[in-house]
């Protein structure tokens, strides 16, 4: 435990190093592209002509670079091939930063994949004197029982979601409150070991250096939510290529995440097998004529699917879109399903507020938010990435959600676990005050 | 119809191939080359050093450098000598013929001479040093001419030392010797140690002494510090060391009124301005006594 509480404050103190040198790399490492980002902060920004003053932070950094690349090497979120992983990563930032024109070394990463799953954990301390200090708050958070995560498993987010003071709960910052016990609830996330190695081991070899790492499924949330979804609690559901993430907002802070290892590509590999086309034909016909819903013009709709054989009857083949539809909608409503069934194993149905909000690469099928609301209910909408200074109109599709909300998550990172001090009692430098303790609880 | 040929089958290679990536190299050289340290050194250290490393080897040897030298300064004495920068001629405008000779003694060009080797602002100071000479303006002129544009003192009054008689111009300055005061006897004449430094004053004095002028012989100069007023006859008038010109005006009024320099008065002493002092010659004062019926036989005054 105190090993991952050390690196990740170092990454903590990176991010931190980086943000005072004013440039730093977004990297969104995905199944079907590789993004990448570079941020230059340089204070905030006075309103834009529009009238549009900072809303979540946003307008304290600006992008300069941005690039993406396909993906290969990755598959579900996660890193399968290495040595491709890290050519594309180096086409992807060699880009961003050619289009920058400044070397960036600090690199904040996400990905979707590695099987997250989410833990609340409840904690509660008598308090010595009265009042909260920043001692007490570290220790409630300490004294929160561990789960068993698991072999090889490893904590990526831990955020204190709710403080409770004496029956008093939905505190956000109960320092300097007066009471008698402290409660608090986190939320914890974790993630298989292997792959954060994975991803660590290939940003160095890119020679760069990580300064945080996020789960996908969450910076996405904080990027399309909007403020007011992401107070009164909403379910954000990034479909991405090889895995489609969710998580729930509330109050501002994620309460749950997780993933269902299914996305676009499968759709693009169920197209591929149903036709007998290659993939790169198969995400072509998805993209040009995709969609989930059929109408009776679809019928007459043909679409040429092409062939490389030589036999003229394979190379002039016709479908029409309702045939491409047939084979598309059961695989969306599969995965649809398969994140209800998640969503309702959290208890998304108790939650106040029932939004949903799509988003994600695979999210731009047409009329998915029709059958969206059919499976996870009436308050469905497409979401796309908040407005960021500078980031070019390639990126603000709802394919760079994460990307963005990404860097929103490098300007204004939310309290983790390890952000607060480490108790005392855990602490060996520190046991002259616990001698101190000792006499004072003692005569 | 259908075509005989097959359509054109992609290689079969066309899975094998990756997507364009750059190389290891290529990423760590393009990071190097965005570190702003590693550019500036690249785009200004590197010249830098490797041009002043190329200078260096090549000085480093004795005879190149001598080589070096030697050629620079035949290109330069090759250009400076050609036909359109030499001076055939001094042209001295505006000074006595006497005076042009000087000047040019002291020009002591030895001409042709490229306009490169002449110096004109020490020339200029040379010519400045004569004393007949106020200012001296030199320019080279289209045509190879070195023009010399002088301006000579004026004398206005003479300064008899104890040798020689010094023309000197209305500030003081010395402008020629003469041999003897006839030469110019257009021009006042002062005497006495200092004399040439409060020539201003002098003149002052001369011109508020119109009245009396046929008479005055000169004025002199006494202990530096006042100037008596020398009249034919002997008289002296002895003007006071501060305001002496309006000393001299009252008297002139007075003479004016009362005759007093045509009377047989040795001194007027104006020193003290509220006492003038009058020193007459022994005879008249015999007649003053007689009148005033003082007997005055067997003295001497």
């Amino acid at each position: 435990m105190i090993d991952l509480y050390r690196s990740q404050r170092a990454m903590r103190n990176m991010r931190r190093a980086a943000l005072q040198r004013g440039v730093i790399a977004i990297l969104d490492i995905g199944t079907s592209k590789i993004a990448c980002l570079i941020l230059r902060f340089d204070g905030p920004a006075e309103l834009a002509d529009d009238g549009v003053g900072p809303m979540a932070g946003q307008s304290t950094f600006r992008v300069i670079g941005a690039a993406t690349t396909r993906s290969r090497g990755v598959r579900f979120g996660e890193i399968a091939v290495m040595a491709e992983t890290e050519r594309a990563v180096r086409t992807a930032v060699q880009a961003a930063q050619k289009m920058a024109n400044v070397r960036v070394d600090h690199v904040i990463a996400c990905f979707a994949g590695a099987e997250p799953r989410s833990y609340g954990l409840a904690g509660e301390i008598e308090l010595e004197d009265g009042v909260v200090t920043e001692q007490d708050v570290a220790r409630a958070l300490a004294a929160c029982d561990m789960p068993d995560l698991g072999q090889g498993r490893e904590v990526l987010h831990a955020h204190p979601v709710n403080f409770a003071l004496d029956h008093r709960t939905g505190l956000g910052d109960p320092r300097g409150q007066i009471g008698n016990r402290l409660a608090t609830d986190m939320h914890l996330l974790s993630v298989d070991g292997a792959v954060v190695q994975n991803i660590l081991h290939c940003i160095q070899r890119c020679d760069l250096e990580l300064a945080g790492l996020a789960s996908s499924a969450y910076v996405a949330g904080m990027g399309s939510l909007v403020e007011d979804e992401q107070e009164l609690g909403a379910a954000c559901i990034d479909m991405g290529g090889g895995s489609t993430g969710l998580s729930i907002f509330i109050k501002k802070h994620m309460i749950y995440s997780d993933a269902v290892r299914m996305g676009g590509d499968h759709v693009t590999s169920d197209i591929s097998k149903g036709l007998m086309v290659p993939m790169a034909v198969a995400e072509r016909i998805k993209t040009k004529h995709g969609g989930v819903h059929a109408t009776g013009m679809d019928d007459r709709e043909m679409i040429e699917v092409g062939g490389d054989s030589g036999d003229w009857e394979k190379d002039r083949r016709q479908i029409s879109r309702t045939e491409l539809i047939g084979i598309m909608r059961p695989r969306v409503e599969e995965i649809l399903e398969e994140v209800r069934d998640r969503l309702e194993a959290a208890g998304f149905d108790h939650l106040p507020s029932q939004q949903v909000v799509l988003t994600g690469g695979a999210s731009q099928i047409p009329g998915l938010d029709g059958l969206a609301s059919r499976i996870l209910g009436q308050r469905v909408r497409l979401g796309r990435p908040l407005r960021v200074q500078g980031l070019p109109q390639a990126a603000t599709g709802p394919a760079f959600s994460a990307a963005v909300g990404l860097s929103l998550f490098a300007a204004h990172p939310q309290d983790e676990w390890w952000d607060f001090e480490i108790p005392t009692e855990r602490h060996p430098a520190r046991s002259l005050k616990r001698v101190v303790r000792w006499f004072k609880d003692n005569w | 119809m259908q075509p005989m040929s097959a359509p054109r089958r992609h290689a079969p290679t066309a899975a094998l191939r990756r997507d364009p990536a750059p190389t290891k190299w290529a990423y760590r050289m393009q990071r190097l080359w965005l570190t702003p340290l590693f550019r500036f050194g690249f785009r200004f250290g590197l010249p830098v050093v490797l041009l002043a490393g190329t200078v260096a080897l090549v000085l480093v040897d004795e005879g190149r450098r001598a080589a070096i030298t030697a050629t620079v300064d035949d290109l330069r004495t090759q250009f400076q000598n050609r036909p359109e920068f030499m001076v055939n001629l001094v042209s001295v405008e505006g000074a006595s013929p006497e005076l042009a000779d000087a000047v040019r003694a002291r020009l002591n060009l030895t001409l042709p001479l490229s306009s490169f080797d002449i110096d004109l602002v020490a020339a200029q100071a040379r010519i400045q040093e004569l004393d007949a000479v106020e200012r001296a303006d030199l320019m080279v002129r289209a045509g190879g001419i070195l023009e010399v544009q002088v301006t000579e003192r004026v004398p206005a009054v003479l300064w008899r030392t104890e040798f020689t008689v010094e023309m000197l111009d209305a500030t003081g300055h010395r402008v020629a010797s003469l041999a003897a005061r006839g030469d110019r006897p257009d021009l006042p004449l002062i005497a006495g140690e200092g004399a040439d430094a409060a020539t201003p004053e002098a003149l002052a004095l001369i011109s508020a002494a119109e009245p009396i002028l046929p008479r005055l012989r000169g004025l002199v100069r006494v202990g530096e510090r006042r100037w008596d007023l020398v009249l034919d006859r002997d008289q002296r008038i002895l003007l006071p060391a501060d305001r002496p010109v309006q000393a001299l005006e009252r008297l002139i009024a007075l003479d004016q009124a009362q005759d007093l320099l045509g009377r047989d008065v040795l001194t007027v002493d104006l020193r003290i301005s509220h006492r003038p002092v009058l020193r007459m010659a022994a005879n008249a004062l015999n007649q003053r006594r007689a009148a005033q019926g003082l007997l005055t036989s067997g003295s001497e005054l």
